[in-house]
């Protein structure tokens, strides 16, 4: 009975499904294919090689500290950084009395202590970086009706998150002519900006960095390539501020596992010697 | 029930003879993993499997713990606890990455565990209740799963459980009032999320009874064995400590190698990025997609594009999905050969080995691939075989497959085997 009934509800949802897939065939082989800008046009992430790469990833401070610097005189006029906290910064190389002076140059909503209204009041380091609009209706006005999204996991929350920043800012182009002549209708609209590695090939974002943008006290280089490479290691820490350290207590666990595995298998060799299995 | 000749538990220390008149605890033990428990002395690592899934049980229930004692389920912060967690918790981000790989490691080693199962035809009498047990287990761990991947509140948090409650939708007429009940609401938000969070702690000590049913019921006719030919005298058997002790410990010793060179060093190699975006209702990822252990059952849903008369293909890819697990319960019953072992049963190894496993490594691959031509097609084909291997193939193979003959017990088939090693 038992049987029976599984033959026959095998034979209801195997044949089923065979039959959806010769019309579904059908259909597909006798349908044009439509091709759109975005599958033609998209680019893959350029490759972006970072101190913070592979298994003895670790971060190259100076580069992150550049990387800050990048963030704070740019990309903060626009973009939050709620995840992270100036005390951070400590983790940077920055002394307890550099972080406090560098809270100190922003300033974050308060309370005047004797009328209580709202007011502002240079940062401390137990504050967190703050907003730069005060709602998403206000972002969404300033920025041709984007929220610009905040940072602070921005190296995660995309596909080889750090590569894509990298190739984002210095992927900004006009569009292709073979792209407007294959398909007139994708012209990048009024306000939005040609970019091939965002995923739909225009974003409301202008290009926010250029060469010489911002200068750096050691002379390190400031052209666009640069500086956009250091802005993606700052976003990779801010991302995760434990990967050097989960590097680092990764490889004695790993390596004493490795250890702990050849002598158990000695064990087991030697508690099986007598015994054919 | 034991075999005759199992070692008898003879505490020597006055203590221990205390202990064993008052509470006999240690007897327990000794009787179900110590020297009193005579196991298969050819099981092969396919049978380390039961020893690692209750591992990782154990990895998930510690780990599980001690998040929640730092997570904050609500709406509003959830998504933030989780950060705070992964930033100011001393260890959290190895928590969270333990917890999180933890949960796709549990399922790799269950999947193995069942493949098992399907090889030696573990399933078949007199062990079908540790097979049904073992089931429930396994749909168990699904919702678990399910509701902890919705509480970090990211994206694919809100938009994984959004689809999938939506799934009940598909029930004709009190699929909708269903859902909303399920939800707390018409989509998931706080008293959800609240919901999950209690069930998601609940359940893996409903999952741990189960497991301790689940071992009590394989005591009982004990292992099989990759012959599958029963246990018939002493010399067929070692005690399972020390022998299998030092077996299982190096297993798991290998696993716990692999398993953390994850959570170090490539801790969201299996996640979404997607999951590292808040929620928002408003904003639709290009594509949802569940965690990969359900992609299989995730193939099947989405390969139903065709209403069947009346039944939309919506309610039949649902059907089907739950059918694809559910069918499980019956292999004991489909499966009528006399023989257990894959070993001995050359048509159905062919079946499993060339049909089931391509069948499933597409039907995994394609779970996670998006919903268009040509995935669903080769999801079509896929999960028409899958339903065929299970109720047709197997049936049929079983009454028909002339079998090849078998050791006369295990220990003639451990010397058989040790013999032609050494003439070799
Ligand atoms: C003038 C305001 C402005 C500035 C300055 C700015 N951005 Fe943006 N950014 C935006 C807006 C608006 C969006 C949203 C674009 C959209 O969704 O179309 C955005 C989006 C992004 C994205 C996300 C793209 C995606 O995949 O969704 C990244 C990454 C980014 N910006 C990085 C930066 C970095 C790094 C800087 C500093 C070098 C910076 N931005 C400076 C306005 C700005
Ligand atoms: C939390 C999850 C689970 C745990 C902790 C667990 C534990 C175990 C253990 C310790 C054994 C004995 C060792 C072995 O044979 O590997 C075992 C055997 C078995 N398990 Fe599980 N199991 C789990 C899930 C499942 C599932 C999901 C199934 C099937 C759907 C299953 C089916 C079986 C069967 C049939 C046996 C007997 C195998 C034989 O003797 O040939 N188990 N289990």
């Amino acid at each position: 009975m038992v049987r029976l009934i599984g033959i026959l509800v095998g034979i209801f949802f195997s044949g089923w499904l065979l039959v959806t897939l010769a019309v579904g065939f059908f259909t597909w082989a006798s349908e044009p294919k439509v091709e759109t800008a975005e599958h033609v046009f998209h680019e893959h992430p350029k490759a972006l090689h970072l101190a913070s790469d592979g298994p003895f990833g670790h971060f190259d401070l100076q580069q992150v500290q550049r990387g800050y610097k990048v963030y704070k005189e740019v990309c903060s006029a626009c973009h939050s950084l709620r995840h992270v906290a100036f005390r951070d910064l400590e983790q940077l190389g920055y002394t307890e009395a550099q972080v406090k002076a560098e809270a100190a140059t922003w300033m974050v909503p308060g309370i005047d202590p004797v009328t209580g209204e709202d007011t502002m009041r240079a940062a401390l380091p137990t504050d967190y970086f703050p907003k730069p609009y005060p709602n998403d209706v206000a972002a969404r006005a300033a920025n041709n009706n984007a929220i610009p999204p905040d940072l602070s996991l921005m190296a995660k929350a995309r596909h080889n998150g750090d590569a894509y920043v990298y190739s984002l800012l210095t992927g900004y182009q006009d569009q292709p002519a073979e792209l407007l002549a294959e398909f007139p209708e994708a012209k990048t609209p009024d306000g939005l900006h040609y970019n091939p590695y965002f995923p739909n090939l225009n974003l409301a974002m202008a290009q926010p960095l250029v060469d010489g943008q911002v200068d750096f006290d050691d002379g390190s280089p400031n052209d666009l390539d640069s500086m956009s490479q250091d802005v993606a290691a700052f976003l990779v820490w801010t991302a995760e501020p434990t990967l050097a350290k989960r590097h680092a207590t990764g490889w004695p666990v790993v390596l004493f596992l490795l250890i702990a595995t050849v002598l158990a298998y000695l064990a087991y060799r030697n508690v099986w010697r007598n015994e054919k299995h | 029930m034991s075999f005759p000749w199992a070692n008898h538990y003879q505490p020597t220390n006055p203590f221990m003879r205390w202990m064993d008149e008052k509470l006999p605890l240690p007897r327990f033990v000794y009787n179900a993993i110590g020297a009193g428990y005579p196991v298969p002395r050819n099981l092969n690592y396919w049978w380390n499997f039961g020893v690692l899934a209750g591992f990782c049980l154990m990895i998930q229930i510690v780990t599980g713990i001690i998040l929640a004692m730092h997570y904050a389920p609500n709406a509003l912060v959830a998504f933030d606890s989780t950060e705070h967690i992964m930033r100011d918790v001393n260890w959290g981000w190895m928590l969270r990455y333990a917890h999180a790989n933890g949960a796709s490691a549990f399922f790799v080693v269950v999947y193995t565990h069942i493949f098992r199962g399907f090889l030696f035809s573990s399933y078949k009498a007199p062990r079908e209740m540790i097979w049904l047990l073992g089931v429930v287990i396994f749909l168990l761990m699904m919702a678990t799963a399910f509701m902890g991947y919705v509480l970090p509140w990211g994206q694919m948090s809100f938009w994984g459980a959004k689809v999938i409650t939506g799934l009940f939708g598909a029930i004709p007429l009190v699929g909708e009032p269903l859902q909303i009940w399920l939800l707390g609401g018409f989509a998931p938000d706080n008293a959800a999320l609240n919901r999950f969070f209690s069930l998601h702690f609940l359940l893996p000590f409903v999952i741990l009874g189960v497991v301790i049913l689940h071992i009590w019921a394989l005591h009982i006719p004990g292992s099989s064995n990759p012959t599958g030919v029963e246990v018939k005298q002493e010399s067929d058997t070692v005690p399972f400590h020390p022998y299998y002790t030092a077996k299982d410990g190096f297993g798991l010793a290998a696993f716990l190698v692999i398993y953390t060179a994850f959570v170090f060093f490539m801790p969201n190699a299996l996640g979404h990025p997607d999951n590292y975006i808040p929620a928002n209702p408003l904003s639709t990822p290009a594509h949802i997609v569940p965690e990969w252990y359900f992609w299989p059952f995730y193939a099947i849903l989405r390969a139903f594009t065709f209403d069947f008369f009346f039944v939309p293909a919506k309610l039949l890819g649902v059907l089907a999905m739950f059918a694809a697990i559910l069918v499980w319960f019956f292999l004991p019953w489909l499966d009528t050969s006399p023989v257990r072992s894959a070993r001995y049963r050359p048509m159905l190894r062919k079946f499993i080995w060339f049909g089931f496993v391509p069948c499933m490594a597409a039907l995994f691959y394609l779970g996670g691939a998006p919903a268009e031509e040509p995935y669903v097609m080769f999801s079509q084909l896929a999960a028409a075989y899958y339903f065929a291997h299970f109720l047709i193939i197997l049936p049929i193979v079983s009454m028909i497959e002339k079998t090849k003959p078998l050791p006369n017990s295990i220990t003639e088939a451990v010397l058989a085997k040790n013999g032609a090693a050494a003439a070799e």
